[in-house]
């Protein structure tokens, strides 16, 4: 297998915790939240999903639990910032550290221990297609993930709920002044962008590297930050940063398989490095980010 | 209490002014709460209470042997703190400190490393001046990033932590891992000159505390003068603030930064050339991370930050001791410092705000 094949197979499978991050920060930020918990989020719902799937529960249920207690937490946040008017940064930094602390609490007994990840599925015809074949065999969650996609881009492109969401983050006030009630629908938002990292932090230790850590995250849930910015709130690009990403994790597996002689501590930091330089691109296109940024981004609500 | 459904709904309303009382209450409480909430957890985990609280709250402060570890920890934990202050401040936010601090430790290490034959009174000097500089550097690559490029500093100071830490593992495992050090990933240990002066005999407490008391002075001071550069400015005596603003934020965020940087290369650089006595893997145990905590929990002040950096590292040695004798996994001083910064924040909003009991309706009563 060529490293292109290796990175092609492998680039969904690796994106996937990255993809499902990221979107549940982008519905939260769209609606004015900035949620800077996402790794203590996935964190918590990896450390879940194994202990579920350890103990036998499968991986359907391991799925719900991580996604329950992930939402709750991420409602601890919503509570702080949005019932009592608290710094969004500050609250953020600190569920992380929360977050990471309790699944490495609740994880301690079960790190070293091993589980079986979900087998593949193929789609007849197109995964026999030479070098991109392995594009089109990947596991259920890979399938769901990407139909998750789908359907949040339809809801920012056609849906009432995704407009709701929308004004919320862009004009609070104006969209109180209609009817809507802003608390509650931030609260909404942040817990479903829970659920979902915990969704991302489920996949991340059961199927993608069917194991528990303590710091098995690795800075994904700040990259999956990162990359709602590189995809400039929009959830086609950001779609494809989350594969760009996928790509650049594996690219230290294709290096070394391939005895390229580069320090692996260089080829660890490479999705960190080329989150910096993105970042650096992106950002530095100052009308790109006004233009599809959300307005309201970080601030408190206040009547 | 209001006996028809969702009558009366509690509601934020900003104060006229903060009291200061509030105020000067808000962290003591958080900290008492926090401490209940843990306990809850760990009993509930079936440790015993009295054990845990007498090994987290009390031994620390038995006696000084005990507490000058308490005060050592305090040492780069202050540093930090005051540094990231100075940002946070300004909002501008530089999580970053962990990177910093690790780069500080590699700079200053670079000494020792490369001249372990050297002796000298320059020795530790010259390590804490190049820590220093290592930590600005650092630093200074995410204002760069920031003032140039326009990207957002919480990411790619923190970006720069992950990249820190494989800088500092390619080290220990390659060119500077000790020859002789059965392949642990360490370098050699230091020589007697490059270890900083002890300040008080026969404790482990030295000169870098000192740096980080003379840092919250200063930080003190410029905290009172730029609070009259800015009741001048709102004052309108400065008539050309406006075309002056753009230059002077970028100028703040360059500034806000690589002292944030330096202060946290320092304390790296001084934990190398102090407990550790060498460069090793685990020069770190979160300090960049807890200092936020610190930094917040004293209200963003430099004097409410030494009392906050004090609390910080009494937990920390208090967790320590915890997981000997209590048997409490270190991750729960993790949950622990999460936990009360996500009280504190509860707190503060009631320093900022009072509860209005507001009816929602006309026909209610109340």
């Amino acid at each position: 297998m060529s490293a292109v094949e290796f990175i092609l197979a492998g680039m969904l499978a690796a994106a996937t915790p990255f993809l499902l991050a990221a979107l549940g920060e982008l519905v939260a930020e769209r609606a004015g939240v900035l949620n800077l918990g996402v790794e203590g989020l996935m964190a918590l719902g990896a450390a879940i999903a194994f202990i579920v799937v350890y103990h036998g529960g499968g991986h359907f249920l391991a799925f719900l639990a991580a996604g329950l207690g992930s939402a709750l937490l991420s409602m601890i946040f919503a509570g702080i910032i949005l019932g009592f008017n608290a710094n969004q940064v500050a609250a953020g930094l600190a569920l992380g550290i929360f977050g990471q602390g309790l699944s490495a609490l609740v994880g301690k007994s079960y790190e070293s221990l091993t589980i079986t990840t979900l087998p593949k599925i193929a789609i007849p015809g197109l995964s026999d297609i030479p070098v991109i074949g392995g594009l089109f065999n990947q596991d259920i969650v890979v399938w769901i993930s990407l139909v998750v996609t789908i359907a949040i881009w339809a809801l920012f492109a056609y849906g009432k709920v995704g407009l709701v969401l929308r004004a919320v983050g862009e004009n609070p006030k104006a969209a109180h002044a209609i009817g809507y009630p802003i608390i509650a629908i931030r609260f909404a938002a942040v817990a479903f962008g829970g659920m979902i990292a915990g969704f991302a932090g489920a996949y991340a230790s059961t199927i993608y590297t069917p194991l528990w850590a303590d710091g098995m995250i690795a800075g994904r849930g700040w990259i999956a930050i990162a990359l709602v910015v590189f995809g400039t709130w929009l959830t086609g690009r950001i779609f494809l940063g989350a594969c760009l990403f996928g790509a650049v994790s594996l690219m230290g597996l294709a290096a070394q398989a391939t005895g390229f002689a580069v320090p692996s501590q260089l080829l660890a930091c490479l999705p960190y490095l080329v989150t910096i330089i993105v970042l650096g691109i992106i950002s530095a296109d100052r009308r790109l980010l006004k233009l599809n940024g959300v307005a309201s981004l970080g601030e408190p609500f206040e009547r | 209490m209001s006996s028809s459904f969702s009558a009366v709904l509690p509601t934020l309303v900003r104060r006229e002014r903060a009291s200061l009382t509030a105020k000067l209450l808000a962290p003591p409480i958080a900290l008492v709460l926090t401490i209940a909430l843990n306990l809850g957890l760990y009993i509930a985990m079936g440790r015993n209470p009295a054990a845990v609280i007498y090994a987290m709250l009390i031994e620390p402060f038995v006696s000084w042997a005990s507490f000058s570890e308490v005060l050592l920890k305090t040492g780069p934990l202050l540093l930090i703190a005051q540094g990231l202050a100075i940002g946070f401040r300004t909002k501008i936010f530089n999580i970053g400190a962990e990177g910093q601090f690790i780069l500080g430790a590699i700079f200053a290490s670079a000494i020792p490393i490369w001249m372990p034959q050297a002796t000298g009174q320059w020795i530790w000097p010259a390590m804490l001046l190049l820590g220093t500089l290592g930590g600005a550097l650092w630093a200074s690559l995410t204002a760069f990033w920031r003032v140039r490029l326009n990207a957002n500093e919480i990411l790619v100071s923190l970006m720069l932590s992950f990249v820190a830490a494989q800088l500092l593992n390619y080290l220990l495992l390659g060119p500077w891992k000790d020859p002789n050090g059965f392949n642990f990933p360490q370098s050699v240990m230091f020589q007697y000159d490059a270890m900083v002066p002890i300040l008080f005999e026969g404790t482990r407490v030295n000169v870098s505390f000192v740096f980080a008391l003379a840092l919250s002075i200063a930080a003190w001071i410029f905290m009172q003068k730029s609070f009259a550069g800015y009741k001048l400015q709102v004052g309108g005596l400065a008539p050309r603030a406006a075309s002056y603003a753009g230059f002077k934020e970028s100028w703040a965020i360059w500034l806000s930064l690589i002292i944030g940087g330096a202060a946290a290369g320092l304390a790296g650089a001084a934990e190398v050339a102090g407990p550790l006595g060498q460069l090793q893997r685990s020069i770190s145990t979160g300090y960049g991370y807890a200092a936020i905590i610190v930094a917040y929990l004293g209200g963003l002040n430099p004097i409410g930050i030494v009392i906050s950096s004090i609390v910080m590292a009494a937990l920390y040695i208090g967790g320590d001791n915890a997981m000997v004798s209590a048997n409490l996994p270190i991750a729960a001083v993790r949950v622990f410092q999460g936990s009360l910064l996500l009280i504190y924040l509860i707190a503060m909003a009631f320093v900022r705000y009072r509860i209005v009991w507001r009816p929602t309706s006309a026909r209610s009563t109340s």
